[in-house]
């Protein structure tokens, strides 16, 4: 359990530092930008899970994380409004954009699963 | 405007910037891991589109670059979280046949994606500063 949470740890780290390093290397901002939407933790974890727990539970984590990018691209979006208020630290926006992910994620798969759409 | 790679930009993070991207992709990587461990994979799937380094990169990037490149940034990001489900659709479709190699497929489909966006959106006009 310690060794796979250090081994989660360290490739998922790697693999955001990397795609982060990739972006800054790019001067046009709108272009270095799609790096900090890159799916690094989805390979980290769809790759240790696929190991772990076979292709079906990874097409189904896959399927929801799809999903999950209608809220992503919302919360980006809500990222990329706020941080032009000038009064706003860019920090602040984004930590309260969060709102908006956790609203767009989670609020359909509660009211699917109140409807007993994943058994 | 067309991408310009410029590799001295990659010296304007001080080291514990790169410390704080480390360590926050692996705390996320784990806690990703955790919630999809109590709560299943459908939760779990959820998190895999969390946004993970957004802030902390949006943080770094006002303060290296300004306000006004922090919004281009969040910008772009908005591309690649698109192409994040066109990443997360072709697991899907290939992972019962390909296995690890429908991961290394989905990483590749997810640049092309992002970079094809990018082009459509920004390629031909003047929309982006810098």
């Amino acid at each position: 359990m310690v060794v796979e949470m250090i081994v989660r740890f360290a490739l998922g780290g790697a693999l955001v530092w990397l795609f982060s390093l990739i972006g800054e290397a790019f001067e046009t901002k709108t272009f270095s930008g799609l790096f900090g939407a890159a799916p690094s933790v989805a390979i980290a974890t769809l790759g240790l899970a696929l190991g772990k727990k076979g292709a079906e539970y990874v097409g189904t984590e896959a399927r929801m994380m799809a999903f999950a990018c209608v809220a992503l691209f919302a919360y980006t979006s809500a990222c990329a409004l706020i941080a032009q208020k000038k009064g706003m630290p860019v920090w602040l926006g984004a930590a309260l954009s969060y709102a908006v992910w956790l609203a767009l994620a989670l609020g359909p798969y509660a009211i699917a699963r109140k409807a007993g759409l994943f058994g | 405007m067309m991408p310009k790679v410029k590799l001295w930009g990659l010296t304007k993070s001080k080291w514990w910037e790169h410390l704080l991207r480390f360590v926050f992709g692996g705390l996320v990587t784990v806690g990703a891991g955790l919630v999809a461990q109590k709560w299943g994979p459908h939760v779990g799937g959820l998190f895999l589109a969390f946004p993970s380094i957004l802030p902390a990169s949006l943080t770094l990037v006002k303060r290296h670059d300004g306000r006004s490149q922090a919004v281009h940034d969040a910008r772009g990001a908005r591309i690649g979280a698109a192409a994040m489900a066109v990443f997360a659709l072709t697991v899907v479709a290939l992972v019962g046949r390909s296995g690890g190699l429908a991961l290394a497929i989905a990483g590749v489909v997810w640049l092309a994606a992002s970079v094809l966006g990018w082009f459509l959106v920004y390629g031909r006009g003047p929309r982006d500063a810098a």
